[in-house]
């Protein structure tokens, strides 16, 4: 069963933006697009580890800010010639703030 | 046996159920209908083009009073109900009069909402809903000023509908762009084009604050920025709440809404429930069409014949003269969802179709909505297109089409858009001379003199070859800013100046861009564009920023962050020092290096600590490095002439005055520079950006040198003899480069393109030139010179801390 929990406000984050959430496993990248729509990903990419948060947001794309490979934030799938994918985690907004399933979030470890 | 039904409220809904009733019997009920508007139905949607003078109340009366007396209603109009009495089954009017009813019939609508800032009651300020208010805004005279507040589909009709009569109107809009409900950014970008174009104001991100008065009449709207907007009428059009407070006195289970169940009855079986004051499955309405599903379930139910309401796609049109606009289904980006875009700058056309599993799940349309009611057929059906999805977005009648044409940008251009922007050369000029014979580069520049100065127009001037000629043109291509659009970037660059393009969504729009919003690689580039041409009218987008520029701190290969305080032409103080070395203890800073830059870099620093360290560093007077920047960086100095034997002139203090001067500009490239008092040259000026060497004459200023992945020695672009006229050259140049560079290129690969001799013209021989750069330069400066470190602190430290943090949540 799924139970969500609230993350914060989606005004916290600009559009076209992202924040990181901390969890008892590591970081996750919840990105806001230019339409408002969230996405929640592991926040290290598959390269070398670096933050996907910081990365440029378009469409519904987040370039990597270390050596700019491009994830597909629905699939978390890397883009064109590079090959990796990063995690996903069910995300949705309801009134205004950023719900997330938590036991999602605690079976990362697992995943 | 005849059974009573008391109507509350004579609008759409109840409108349409009542004639949905009829058609099935007149003789089971006897309806009494109250209204507390003084008439009876009418068509509430068509206000707007009463408003505008298409059309009169007369035309637009859906129930007049042979129809009420046809089937024998009693009207009780500009009457209210006061109370429902459930228990007995009886209405009480406002005059007291009781009613029984077997079946009770609520349909009051919405009110208009009314945000209550300070001053909203006074005379003047309204609504849009009824006549009554379309009265009160078509008694208007031209040269009357109107206040709109809100940029939704009520709002723009208002403020269209005053501006044809010539009123002045603004539209205040506190969203990013028009209709966000209903349109993306760049349909939204679109509109406003065309309202602009109507004569209204049209101000978005704009925040009310107080509507101002005068002996109790309205007389202007204060935004939060402190601008005063006079008005003569102020028309709040910023949403709608059902009409819920009769139901909810009289007990029945009500949300945002009266709640109603699949057959349109209440909480209470003998109480049904019709239009805009209902909430079904958690939604309310605001358009007719569901309204008008709901009202003949309504008749059903009443009849007692089973019938389910069943929510539908909705779509939105404008009523707008000229304004064709159409949007539909849900368009939000979303997980597996896709876009297909379609841009004709040419025609002012925009269309989109956001695609789920081979469904069309959403659409916007702009200037060309013919098409649309297809588009809309294939949401509501959810039809499959994964057989037509190429040429899906061509509409209905697509036979076989046309690959895109990469020249279509320039096609689309008007006949007196200046294409050369150095010696005012217009497309039309070049297209006549390409007809009359010069057929290729050399011919044109020969010919019309385009493109044989700075020569960033070449590419423009060599599109515009191709479109004339066709196939007969063999051009060399420069290669495309990116994936999302045909042009280069100086085609971009230019096209941004003469086309006047001053917002990501303008040049998205108007250079018919392929993708939404771009992608890493344009957006920094479009966002320097904008904001070097139009640095007051364009707002700089960090969002469009690499993270380094965001965040202002250089991050590391580990995600932490450098950082890099600014030191005056490489000069220091023992306090500078201590509270360098104080942030390092505390923010346990791991590495401090002296940089080849004359300064201190604090690296390995927490992402979340940047803006305290700042803070900090802030309170010992020191400011941003701007070491991440495409900016200015550093400004090297030797110790000059109030030191050295050799020195000539004061080499450290030219480079502190000009790095208080250049401090701050966002630049193609970043830029470095360096001062040294004597040719022996110890700052290394002769391999800087903008390099000085001083003699005993005065100064020798040098530009165009490298000493990174390239090395090559600075040109000399002048020698002067005063500080004065260094500084000046200095800036002059500077903004020449901000102006005609392309994103990425240092000024020597700048210099190398458009020569030398032409830098030289702008900056050296003319002055009146070189006075109007340095004017410029001022200009831009006047709002990019702020220290982003203590700007962050202030207004964005929180966007630096985790959004939440769940390992806390967990240990409590
Ligand atoms: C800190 C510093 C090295 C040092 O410890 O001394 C440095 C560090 C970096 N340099 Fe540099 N450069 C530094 C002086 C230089 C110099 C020497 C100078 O400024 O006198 C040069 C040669 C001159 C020049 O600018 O070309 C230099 C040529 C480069 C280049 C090559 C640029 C080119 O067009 O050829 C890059 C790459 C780039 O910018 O694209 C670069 C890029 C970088 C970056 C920003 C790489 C990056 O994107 O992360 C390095 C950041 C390190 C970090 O993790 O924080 N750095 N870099 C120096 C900072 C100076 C300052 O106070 O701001
Ligand atoms: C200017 C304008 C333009 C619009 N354009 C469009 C459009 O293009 N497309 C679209 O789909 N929709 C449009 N709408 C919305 C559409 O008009 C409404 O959705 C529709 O009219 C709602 O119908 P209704 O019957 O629920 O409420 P209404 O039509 O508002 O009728 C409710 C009636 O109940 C009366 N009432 C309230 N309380 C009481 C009481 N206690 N006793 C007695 N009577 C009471 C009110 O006076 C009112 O006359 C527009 C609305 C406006 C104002
Ligand atoms: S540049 Fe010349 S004057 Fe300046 S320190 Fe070097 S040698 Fe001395
Ligand atoms: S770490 Fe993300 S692209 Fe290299």
């Amino acid at each position: 069963m799924s139970s969500w929990i609230d993350v914060g406000a989606l005004d916290a984050i600009q559009p076209r933006g992202a924040r990181v959430l901390k969890t008892a496993f590591g970081c996750v990248a919840v990105f806001r697009t230019g339409e408002d729509e969230v996405y929640a990903l592991e926040n290290s990419c598959p390269h070398k580890g670096g933050p996907l948060s910081e990365g440029i947001v378009h469409g519904s794309k987040v370039t990597c800010p270390l050596h700019n490979w491009v994830f597909d934030m629905a699939t978390g799938q890397a883009q064109g010639a590079d090959d990796g994918r990063v995690a996903t985690y069910p995300v949705r907004v309801e009134a205004g703030r950023i719900l997330m399933d938590a036991a999602f979030l605690q079976n990362r470890s697992a995943a | 046996m005849v059974k009573k039904l008391v109507v509350i409220g004579a609008g759409m809904a109840s409108g349409r159920a009542l004639e949905t009733l009829f058609k099935e019997t007149s003789e089971d009920w006897d309806v009494t209908l109250f209204n507390a508007e003084p008439r009876g139905n009418y068509d509430r949607i068509m206000l707007s083009p009463v408003l505008a003078g298409d059309k009169t109340y007369q035309d637009i009366v859906i129930h007049d009073d042979a129809w009420y007396a046809e089937h024998g209603v009693t009207c009780r109009f500009g009457e209210k109900v006061a109370e429902i009495n459930r228990e007995t089954k009886q209405v009480m009017a406002e005059n007291g009069d009781v009613l029984d009813y077997d079946k009770l019939l609520i349909g009051t609508g919405s009110n208009p909402f009314m945000i209550p800032l300070p001053g909203h009651d006074l005379e003047g300020v309204i609504a849009y809903r009824d006549l009554e208010d379309t009265e009160r805004m078509m008694s208007m005279q031209p040269g009357q000023k109107v206040v709109v507040i809100g940029g939704g589909l009520l709002g723009l009709e208002a403020a269209a509908g005053m501006a044809a009569r010539g009123v002045e109107v603004t539209v205040v809009h506190i969203m990013g762009h028009l209709m966000e409900r209903q349109l993306d950014e760049a349909a939204g970008y679109l509109l406003r084009k065309a309202l602009v174009d109507k004569g209204i104001t049209v101000m978005c991100s704009a925040n009310s604050k107080e509507i101002l008065g005068e002996n109790g009449k309205v007389k202007a709207l204060l935004l939060d920025d402190g601008t005063e907007l006079p008005c003569d009428l102020l028309c709040m059009a910023v949403g709608i709440r059902p009409n819920v407070a009769l139901a909810k006195e009289a007990g029945l289970a009500v949300g945002r809404g009266i709640h109603v169940d699949d057959q349109m009855v209440t909480s209470d079986p003998d109480i049904l429930a019709v239009g805009e004051c209902v909430e079904h499955d958690g939604q309310v309405f605001g358009l007719v069409a569901p309204l008008y599903d709901q009202a003949k379930i309504v008749a059903k139910t009443l009849q007692g014949e089973e019938a389910a309401f069943v929510q539908k796609s909705l779509s939105t049109k404008l009523k707008v003269t000229g304004c064709d606009l159409f949007s539909a289904g849900d368009f939000a980006d979303g997980e597996g969802r896709e876009d297909i875009v379609f841009r004709d700058p040419a025609r002012g056309v925009y269309k989109r179709l956001v695609i789920e599993e081979n469904k069309v799940v959403g659409a916007v349309f702009y200037g060309d909505t013919s098409d649309s009611s297809w588009f809309f057929g294939l949401i509501k059906d959810g039809t499959d297109i994964a057989e037509m999805r190429e040429t899906l977005i061509f509409g209905p009648n697509f036979q076989g089409g046309e690959p895109l044409d990469p020249t279509a940008a320039v096609a689309a251009l008007p006949p007196d858009a200046e294409i050369c922007g150095c010696n005012g050369v217009c497309k039309s000029e070049i297209v006549e001379a390409i007809e009359a014979g010069a057929g290729d580069l050399g011919a044109v520049r020969a010919t019309t003199k385009a493109s044989a100065s700075c020569g960033t127009c070449t590419g423009l001037v060599e599109q515009l070859l191709a479109f004339t000629l066709g196939d007969a043109f063999d051009g060399s291509k420069e290669a495309a800013i990116c994936g999302c659009s045909d042009l280069t970037h100086m085609d971009v660059r230019r096209l941004i100046k003469s086309q006047e393009l001053k917002s990501q969504q303008a040049v998205w729009q108007e250079l018919g861009w392929k993708t939404k919003d771009g992608c890493h690689v344009c957006r920094p580039a479009v966002n320097y564009y904008l904001l070097a041409d139009w640095p007051v009218e364009y707002e700089d987008d960090p969002q469009s920023r690499f993270i380094n520029e965001r965040k202002h701190a250089n991050i590391q290969k580990d995600g932490t962050y450098s950082v890099v305080p600014r030191m005056w032409g490489g000069m220091t103080t023992p306090d500078e020092l201590r509270a360098i070395a104080d942030a390092a203890d505390k923010y346990s800073v791991p590495t401090v290096h002296v940089t080849g830059g004359q300064r201190i870099d604090l690296l390995g620093v927490k992402g979340e600590d940047l803006p305290a360290i700042w803070a900090d560093l802030n309170k010992a007077g020191m400011v941003s490095g701007h070491a991440y920047a495409k900016g200015l960086r550093t400004v090297k100095t030797c110790v000059g002439k109030d030191h050295c034997r050799f020195g000539t002139q004061d080499s450290t203090g030219l480079g502190i005055q000009l790095e208080k001067k250049l401090w701050g500009s966002w630049t193609p490239h970043k830029v470095k520079l360096a001062v040294s008092g004597c040719p022996r040259n110890c700052a290394e000026a002769t391999c800087k950006d903008i390099g000085v060497v001083c003699v005993d004459s005065g100064y020798q200023i040098g530009v165009a040198g490298a000493a990174g992945m390239d090395v090559k020695e600075t040109e000399r672009l002048a020698d002067v003899a005063t500080e004065e006229e260094a500084m000046e050259m200095i800036q002059a140049f500077m903004q020449l480069y901000r102006e005609n560079a392309k994103y990425l290129d240092r000024p020597y690969k700048w210099v190398a393109k458009v020569g030398l001799d032409w830098v030289k013209e702008q900056v050296v021989d003319d002055l009146e030139t070189r006075k109007a750069l340095v004017e410029r330069f001022a200009l831009s400066q006047s709002v990019y010179q702020k220290d982003p470190w203590a700007q962050h602190v202030e207004e964005k430290a929180e966007s630096y801390q985790p959004i939440a943090n769940l390992t806390l949540e967990a240990a409590e």
